[in-house]
């Protein structure tokens, strides 16, 4: 049978996720964009993996338009004027992100929400506008069906961040998906707890770290997809990554591997995003025609390459010879240490590569803890996430988290599953964030044990929407496929509970 | 130096009062209660050596004074001492130094409001937490004192002076009920009562609701509702079953208080002026 039957066949897709997948196959038609027979020696042996981005790119992978500019000034090709009140302003969003191209072909950037709409919504009755926000939000779940659709607030307070963390627990949607950039002299322990009781209840929002985003980014930056940093205004040209695991099955010693096995596959990266990138900017059209960029809503010079990394704790174990994951990366104080050596040494020779566009960084690409797929079963746990299952107490996880959070201004983060007594007590998980934050944690992402949102590895589905795919039957959302898959592959839903009576002596 | 046996550290607690808080629990009490969800911190060790044979982990062993030795590193905390001791007590207990348990604290201090002691029965190392307080205040955290009220906070208010205050439990009022489910008659608890109350360190005051007990509980919180007013918070919990000595469990009931029916005496206490009385 072939690839097309098999997929118009298939009982669990939608009519539209038939047409991406066609799509998807018709692009592989093609092979004119070409690598190095290294390169594919690499990735036959899963030591590289492509993330399944397509062999011909036709847009960056992760677009971040200005949405300000676009209530500034309209938008001629979609013949939009300037939002004037809170109708006209969602209007004007729901149509403009049918227009956001992605990797996913749904918008992972839907702008900084409380602080576009806020000078509508205040114009409002509260009521109304809330009523408004929750028509805006049903929109977005039945339309960008996609959970690495992805909106930001904070890190101030608002009434519009107000509105929608109300909506955001009463509608219980997996779409979008949520952040607070969390600055502690700017958000008040008031909003940061709302978000913390919001969070509880619906996986979301989760927290970035604002001052370590500003500082790499400048004051506009996105939080994107699952948890990646990029520019507003910009976006990720391509994301692949190393199988870091992979990667070391050659090596000697560790010595062996920073100094020979791994060198090798980050440059044979490298040429790969070299290449993708120059063909992107150069050969497809999205870059020369497409209105984002025409009319300024996205700018070539504000994308970057993300490079991506992945199973660092299985790479470590490998290495050093533990079997026994328990005592490996993450409670080993020697695998983890091995893990900042390798991570020195990416950051080091990524730094040293010049990199083709990427103006606003100095023509040079940038780290990603990439979060996983749901085909890498349990062989590569997400960036450098300590293995599911073998987690040790909540705090020793997050001081491994610190060591490693700070490499990646593209993203990273790690999840936390809270047991039913917190719902009653989310006072007690603010300080863990403020306090995991302020040492160097870049992004905290929580839910509670029993919700039917959970976070998956780093995008949210409904375990009731995994159930339908399991009866065969269709899921509106893209992503409930991959959340099946991290589940029983990877038993991503399986991560350690954090309970009142866990002791450390 | 002061060392104290210290039975276990919870490095991120949610229920050792407000916040995240590391809870320090040290072995040891003064009651012996029959609804004790740990009754194995309630004596010290004997070294009567029952248990070293039975540990699967070999984690247990005799020293050359015949104490029985624990070790951390080997054990895999399958409690099978615990369940084994005729003597409600642990072998597994650690003696550490005010700096030991601040070494855990200063770990612990970025992501915490504060620590709780607790036990067993805290204030039996009255003077090891009073020095304890005083180095957690310098990082700027607060101190709790999670107690059974057995101490006599009025003749040593030391340990006071550098915490928040205590979280009391008053068991049981009336005498003879006092002296069947604790072992004590409850007069001292009494006197805490109205002594942190009128200094101001009477942080909150829990009563456990036991099923079909309708006369005693009643007089308890009839009781304390009275004495405490607004002062603090009064929390109403409910008996659990689990992990109850089975013997007492025949005694006191093998099933858990309905909710309703602690709810009723969380109103009546509001009804008696304790505005922040509530069920947990």
């Amino acid at each position: 049978m072939s690839d097309a039957l098999n997929i118009i066949q298939d009982p669990t897709l939608t009519y539209k996720q038939e047409l991406l997948a066609l799509a998807r196959l018709g692009e592989s038609t093609d092979n004119s964009l070409r690598y190095s027979d290294e390169y594919y020696e690499a990735k036959r042996k899963g030591a590289l993996c492509d993330l399944n981005e397509g062999v011909m790119p036709y847009r960056p992978r992760y677009i971040c338009p200005d949405y300000e500019l676009l209530f500034k000034k309209g938008c001629d090709f979609l013949q939009l004027d300037p939002p004037k009140d809170l109708l006209e302003a969602v209007n004007a969003l729901e149509i403009f992100y049918c227009h956001v191209p992605s990797i996913t072909s749904f918008p992972v950037y839907l702008g900084d929400l409380d602080k576009l709409l806020e000078p509508f919504v205040i114009k409002e009755d509260r009521a109304y506008a809330k009523k408004v926000l929750g028509l805006f939000l049903r929109n977005i779940d039945r339309v960008q069906t996609d959970s690495f659709v992805h909106a930001d607030i904070g890190p101030e307070d608002s009434i519009t961040g107000r509105i929608l963390l109300e909506l955001t627990e009463e509608m219980q949607l997996a779409v979008p998906n949520l952040t607070l950039r969390y600055d502690p002299e700017k958000t008040s322990d008031d909003f940061a707890l709302a978000c913390v009781k919001c969070m509880l209840k619906t996986a979301k929002p989760s927290f970035a770290n604002h001052r370590m985003f500003v500082n790499e980014w400048g004051e506009r930056y996105a939080i994107a997809s699952c948890y990646n940093g990029l520019s507003v205004g910009g976006g990720g040209f391509t994301l692949p990554r190393l199988r870091l695991y992979e990667c070391a099955l050659d090596a000697k010693s560790p010595d062996d591997f920073i100094e020979r096995e791994l060198p090798r596959h980050i440059d044979l990266q490298l040429e790969y995003m070299d290449k993708r990138v120059k063909f992107i900017v150069e050969q497809s059209s999205f870059f020369k025609t497409n209105f984002l960029v025409t009319e300024g809503f996205v700018k070539l010079e504000n994308f970057t390459g993300m490079f991506g990394v992945v199973g660092l704790a299985e790479c470590c174990n490998f290495l050093l010879g533990i079997e026994d994951k328990k005592k490996g990366f993450g409670m080993n104080s020697e695998a983890t240490e091995l893990g900042i050596r390798i991570m020195q040494a990416i950051e080091n020779r990524v730094s040293e590569h010049e990199a083709p566009y990427c103006d606003a960084y100095g023509h040079r690409y940038r780290l990603h803890a990439q979060v996983g797929i749901d085909s890498d079963g349990m062989d590569d746990s997400p960036g450098t996430r300590i293995p599911i299952g073998v987690e040790p107490t909540m705090l020793e996880q997050l001081e491994v988290n610190e060591k490693f959070h700070p490499f990646f201004p593209t993203g990273t983060g790690d999840i936390f599953k809270f047991e039913e007594t917190y719902i009653k007590t989310p006072e007690a998980i603010l300080p863990i964030i403020k306090g995991s934050l302020a040492n160097g944690l870049r992004y905290f992402s929580g839910y509670l044990e029993n919700n039917d949102v959970v976070r998956v590895t780093g995008y949210l589905v409904k375990k009731s929407e995994i159930e339908k795919l399991r009866a065969k039957k269709q899921s509106l959302n893209n992503v409930t496929v991959f959340g099946m898959g991290a589940q029983d592959g990877g038993h991503a839903l399986d991560r350690r509970v954090q309970h009142h009576e866990e002791s450390s002596c | 130096m002061k060392k104290a046996p210290v039975n276990k550290i919870i490095q991120f607690s949610n229920v050792d009062g407000p916040g995240n808080r590391t809870a320090i629990f040290f072995q040891g009490c003064t009651f012996n209660c029959m609804f004790c969800h740990n009754p194995e911190t309630i004596n010290m060790c004997r070294s009567c050596g029952i248990c070293v044979p039975k540990c699967p982990a070999e984690a247990l062993s005799t020293g050359t004074g015949g104490e029985v030795l624990w070790d951390f590193k080997k054990c895999v905390q399958c409690d099978t001492c615990i369940r084994l001791c005729p003597h409600d007590a642990s072998p597994r207990v650690n003696w550490m130094s005010v700096e030991d348990v601040m070494q855990q604290v200063r770990r612990c201090a970025p992501y915490i409001d504060g620590i709780t002691c607790s036990g067993g029965e805290c204030t039996l190392q009255a003077g090891f937490m009073t020095e304890l307080f005083r180095e957690v205040r310098k990082l700027g955290k607060t101190c709790l004192i999670d107690s059974n009220g057995s101490f006599d906070f009025e003749k040593e208010p030391e340990v006071l002076e550098w915490s928040e205050g205590v979280m009391l439990d008053v068991k049981a009022v009336e005498r003879g009920w006092s002296e069947t489910l604790i072992s004590d008659s409850g007069d001292m608890v009494l006197k805490n009562l109205e002594y942190l109350k009128k200094i101001g360190k009477l942080f909150e005051v829990r009563t456990i609701i036991f099923p079909g007990r309708d006369v005693e509980n009643e007089y308890t919180v009839r009781y304390v509702a009275e004495k405490i007013g607004n002062a603090c918070p009064y929390k109403i919990i409910r008996y659990r079953p689990f992990g109850v000595r089975e013997r007492f469990q025949t005694i006191i009931g093998e099933d858990e208080t309905d909710n309703n029916y602690a709810e009723k005496y969380a109103r009546l206490a509001r009804e008696l002026g304790a505005a922040k009385a509530f069920v947990v």
